[in-house]
């Protein structure tokens, strides 16, 4: 037998997320459904992730065309690619070293690329001033992500690091933080108030951390994952005089800033609230925002497409940033391509612009439209009830327990809601994210679904959420 | 703090001394200082500097494309259509080409290269890199649960030494590396707080391996670590020995004495130049030599597609084959690759491709063979020209470059320049390279960034220059050498 047996007790600790276990159940129903047994649905809805292709909805014609183009240079000469997107192909592949995509991208990124995320973020942010050099591309958030945590992370006992975490949030980052050794201080967004980041939970929640850990950071997500809130500026001003008050690193994400719900909601970056503050904090107040080309419109998850910019960073602490990225790898070369598509898109007057407008568009009022019948469904629902979405790809809906349910969960060993999600997907062939795998208040039970699918299919999810929801209640009524 | 909130308190949060100490040890020699200089002396040429040389000649990193390597055709043929799926109907696409991508698009969710895929990698593309391990190493069985896709190598490698880094102070995990070694391994164990265990690779007998210097390495460590790991690059970076047979048998009998859990780093399996020589993977020789090792010695080994005939760095593709892993500690491999997202798919679309090339019939095998036969006897021929003029430099002795992509020449400096070096803090190889970079525009890496026996000095290069811009590489440093040599003397 092997001698190795011995791992390192914080690969040990990381636990899995619950959610296996209810992915291996789906992946046993899709075969029983293709083997003919018969069930009370004909097909299983997977709606768990926020993978928006794997449902249906396609990629971005222009997009696809460009990267096309730089993997096969031949087409910069086929009628097949139009030609603003072999005119983009054609910049791209001359800013890659050999004139391939197959060669390394520099340190930080391709310098084309980074211009045009910079240039974006100036746009985006009303001008306030960007600059290339400070804006590291990668394989996407998550990536960037970690080896800040690596940078942060230290210390033993009370003095480690503590890493202010929003309740609800997403497992990928508190299972980085753990992996990384770091310890999650939670703060609780305000549920009645769609979501709301308040000062006074923040400060509780600093203060509660301060004796067993040394709180460095605070992560915040804008817009919401999965609450769907998107922040006012006058709720990013009050984070930021916070961050600079308690001493806190700004950790911001926001990869889902290009899906904003409807006309009255409006994005604005933490960066650029910064700025307009001026003084002291514009200069002084530490930031590193991420971005992906995973979310939004264009959903490209598997081409790992990111960035991250950084603000007022001490430039000692950029240079051990900078070998980390060195070594790591400024991410793939499709991946920064996608980037640069996402940072200047087509414009009015180019060739591609109508395609590009109208897939984008169709996309944006898919995903409005499945946040009102959400909204207009759901909240109609006894025992059911929805925030606002205002903002990204999921919808984070309350369920409503009976003390029955709760009991029957406890004796089984389970969460109420993973109960629920058990059953939802065995008798209605839904799968969706147990509010206990997000993280919510203790007494509270959610469920979290993806709302980045196609019209019909949502309209389907929600008649069978529904239907099984009252013959559930009923049940334990 | 002022009535109508605090002020900010002085000082950032994220200092030298707030930050991590262990990411401070982090470096990586490769794309270090030297390579800075370089960029900035490009910038300054661009910008009409005058400079005795014309041009930035980058001999430092390991990227093909980037020296002018061209692409396999049918690679980039299927990646274009499974990236713009509309094309399937362009008959200009031969029609391999489009079953390739169809079949790969098919395993996609949605049918697109943009979706999620399982974070161990798309499984079809598992059992087609698990054939191609069959087929290479003569029919050994390969189970494609154990083969884990990546994003390039380095992440597997990565991957496996964080799972078996462990334990504290005296029982803290040891890894063996060999020295000279490809620093993201030294980058890693520096990350991971591991035990760096140097074995010294033997110069005189061609960069081999000897036992007897593993035996002294493991026993010297074991008074104040665990060595548990066994590092081998094969063909080698930057030495480019490639291992015969008997030499991994012992390597394979050692780390089974020893109790060492074999990390074997091949990703330069195709690069394999000199006569006589020939490549052997781990995973053959371990079954080849029977049960007593087959069932026991632990193994990982490496694979990726930015080398060999292929050289797609920027695409991430790679993988990573674990045999005789214990269960409990592969259910933490594999918990510890799923926390991770998935790699990169168009990586793993042309890792597919990699294991599944065109067949003798098929429309596009004429040409693939073509390319690849091209690009492989062009680096041959590199390999073998750098050797011979690097030797005929007095002060500069060359090893063969039997495999890889690189020549880790040993270079003679003159004390006078040694004390040079020294007064101004810097390395006495990299104060050689900083001179060339800067009186003849070429950018090499000295080798105090890969490791060396003390009192010697090295730089490696790499051999992809094109054979005109190599030639006039090579005949540079052998005129720099010679006025280095007398400058200092």
């Amino acid at each position: 037998m092997s001698f190795l047996r011995e791992i390192s007790p914080m690969v040990r600790s990381i636990h899995l997320p619950g959610q296996e276990v209810l992915m291996s159940r789906a992946a046993r129903i899709r075969t029983e459904l293709r083997q003919g047994i018969k069930k009370d649905f004909m097909e299983l809805i997977d709606l768990s992730s926020s993978d928006i292709h794997s449902r249906g909805i396609k990629p971005i014609s222009f997009l696809r065309q460009v990267m096309a183009a730089c993997c096969y240079p031949s087409l910069l000469h086929s009628d097949r690619i139009p030609a603003d997107a072999r005119e983009r192909a054609r910049s791209l592949l001359t800013d890659s070293n050999g004139g391939s995509i197959g060669s390394y991208p520099p340190t930080g990124g391709m310098a084309k690329v980074r211009r045009s995320v910079s240039d974006f973020i100036t746009r985006r942010d009303g001008g306030v001033p960007s600059i290339p050099e400070h804006i590291f591309l990668t394989t996407g958030s998550q990536q960037a992500l970690t080896i800040f945590l690596k940078l942060l992370v230290s210390g033993e006992g009370p003095l480690r690091t503590g890493v202010l975490v929003p309740v609800p949030s997403y497992s990928t980052f508190s299972m980085a933080l753990a992996n990384q050794g770091g310890v999650m201080v939670p703060y609780y967004l305000c549920e009645e108030q769609g979501w709301a980041l308040e000062m006074e939970e923040l400060q509780r929640a600093l203060q509660a951390a301060r004796g067993h850990c040394n709180p460095m950071a605070l992560y915040v997500i804008n817009p919401g994952n999965p609450s769907g809130l998107v922040q006012s500026r006058k709720s990013i001003e009050e984070v930021i005089r916070f961050a600079a008050q308690e001493r806190l690193f700004l950790l911001v994400d926001e990869v889902y800033q290009e899906t904003i719900h409807g006309e009255d909601t409006e994005f604005v970056s933490y960066k650029r609230v910064l700025f307009e503050m001026g003084s002291p904090y514009s200069s002084t107040v530490e930031l590193a925002s991420f971005h992906s080309v995973s979310k939004g419109t264009f959903g490209e998850y598997g081409m790992r497409g990111g960035y991250v910019e950084l603000v007022n960073l001490d430039p000692k602490v950029m240079e051990h940033a900078l070998t980390f990225f060195n070594r790591d790898g400024s991410g793939t070369v499709m991946g920064q391509i996608a980037l640069d598509i996402l940072a200047d898109p087509p414009q009015l007057g180019d060739p591609s612009y109508p395609l590009y407008s109208q897939e984008v568009q169709s996309i944006k009022n898919t995903l409005l439209s499945n946040v009102r019948r959400v909204h207009s469904v759901l909240n109609g629902v006894p025992g059911m009830s929805c925030q606002p979405i205002r903002g990204g790809l999921y919808a984070f809906v309350q369920l409503h327990l009976p003390q029955r349910v709760i009991e029957q969960a406890k004796e089984a060993g389970v969460e109420p809601d993973m109960m629920y999600c058990q059953r939802l997907l065995n008798e209605a062939g839904l799968c969706v994210v147990p509010g206990c795998e997000c993280g919510q208040r203790e007494g509270s039970y959610h469920i979290r679904f993806c709302i980045g699918v196609q019209e019909e299919i949502m309209e389907e999810v929600l008649q069978r959420l529904k239907s099984f929801h009252s013959h559930f209640m009923r049940e334990f009524s | 703090m002022s009535e109508n909130g605090a002020v900010p308190r002085r000082g950032k949060v994220l200092t030298l001394d707030t930050m991590n100490a262990s990411v401070k040890k982090v470096e990586y020699a490769v794309r270090g200082p030297i390579v800075q200089r370089a960029v900035q002396i490009e910038k300054e040429l661009k910008e009409g500097v005058k400079k005795p040389f014309d041009e930035v000649i980058k001999a430092n990193i390991g990227d093909a494309h980037a020296m002018g390597q061209r692409p396999i055709t049918f690679f980039r043929q299927v990646l274009a259509l499974c990236t713009y799926p509309e094309l399937l109907d362009d008959n200009t696409f031969p029609e391999d080409t489009k079953n390739r991508a169809r079949r790969i698009l098919q395993a996609c969710g949605g049918n697109s290269i943009g979706a999620y895929s399982a974070s161990q990698g798309i499984e079809c593309i598992r059992q087609d890199v698990a054939r191609y391990i069959e087929r290479r190493d003569g029919g050994i069985p390969s189970d494609p649960d154990n083969i884990y896709l990546s994003t390039g190598a380095s992440d597997g490698i990565v991957t496996i030494l964080k799972l078996l880094v462990a334990g504290e102070g005296r029982t803290r995990t040891g890894v063996m590396i060999s020295i000279p070694q490809y620093p993201l391994y030294s980058a890693a164990l520096a990350e991971l707080g591991a035990v760096q265990i140097n074995y010294y690779l033997n110069e005189e007998k061609c960069w081999s391996l000897d036992i007897s210097e593993l035996k002294r390495a493991v026993e010297a460590a074991r008074q104040h670590c665990n060595p548990r790991v066994l590092c081998i690059i094969n063909p080698g970076n930057p030495t480019g020995q490639v291992q015969s047979r008997q030499c991994i048998e012992d390597v394979i009998r050692f780390a089974a004495k020893e109790g060492l859990f074999l990390m074997a780093d091949e990703v330069y399996q195709d690069n394999v130049y000199a006569e006589g020589c020939q490549f052997h993977s781990f995973k053959k020789v371990l079954f080849e030599m029977g049960p007593e090792y087959s069932s026991t010695v632990e193994l990982a080994s490496f694979h990726s597609t930015s080398k060999c005939y292929m050289g797609e760095c920027g695409f991430r593709g790679g993988y990573m084959e674990v045999i005789n892993m214990d269960p409990d500690v592969k259910a933490q491999l594999t918990k510890l690759v799923s926390v991770r997202l998935c790699p990169p798919v168009p990586g793993q679309a042309l890792m597919d491709l990699v294991v599944n090339p065109p067949q003798p019939g098929e429309p596009s095998y004429a040409t693939f063979i073509k390319e690849r036969t091209a690009t492989l006897r062009a680096l041959a021929e590199k390999a073998k020209m750098t050797e011979e003029i690097l030797n005929t430099v007095p002060g500069i002795s060359c090893n063969p470059v039997q495999g890889a992509m690189y020549s880790f020449p040993r270079i003679s400096l003159p004390e006078r320049a040694v004390q040079e070096a020294k007064a101004k803090g810097v390395a006495p190889d990299m104060f050689y390279c900083m001179k060339l970079l800067e009186e003849t525009g070429i950018c090499l890496v000295p080798g105090s960034g890969f490791g060396q026996k003390d009192g010697t000095f090295h730089f490696r290069m790499t051999i992809l220059p094109s054979a005109d811009k190599l030639k006039v590489l090579l005949n540079k440093v052998k005129e720099f050498h010679q006025r280095f040599t007398q400058q200092y003397s």
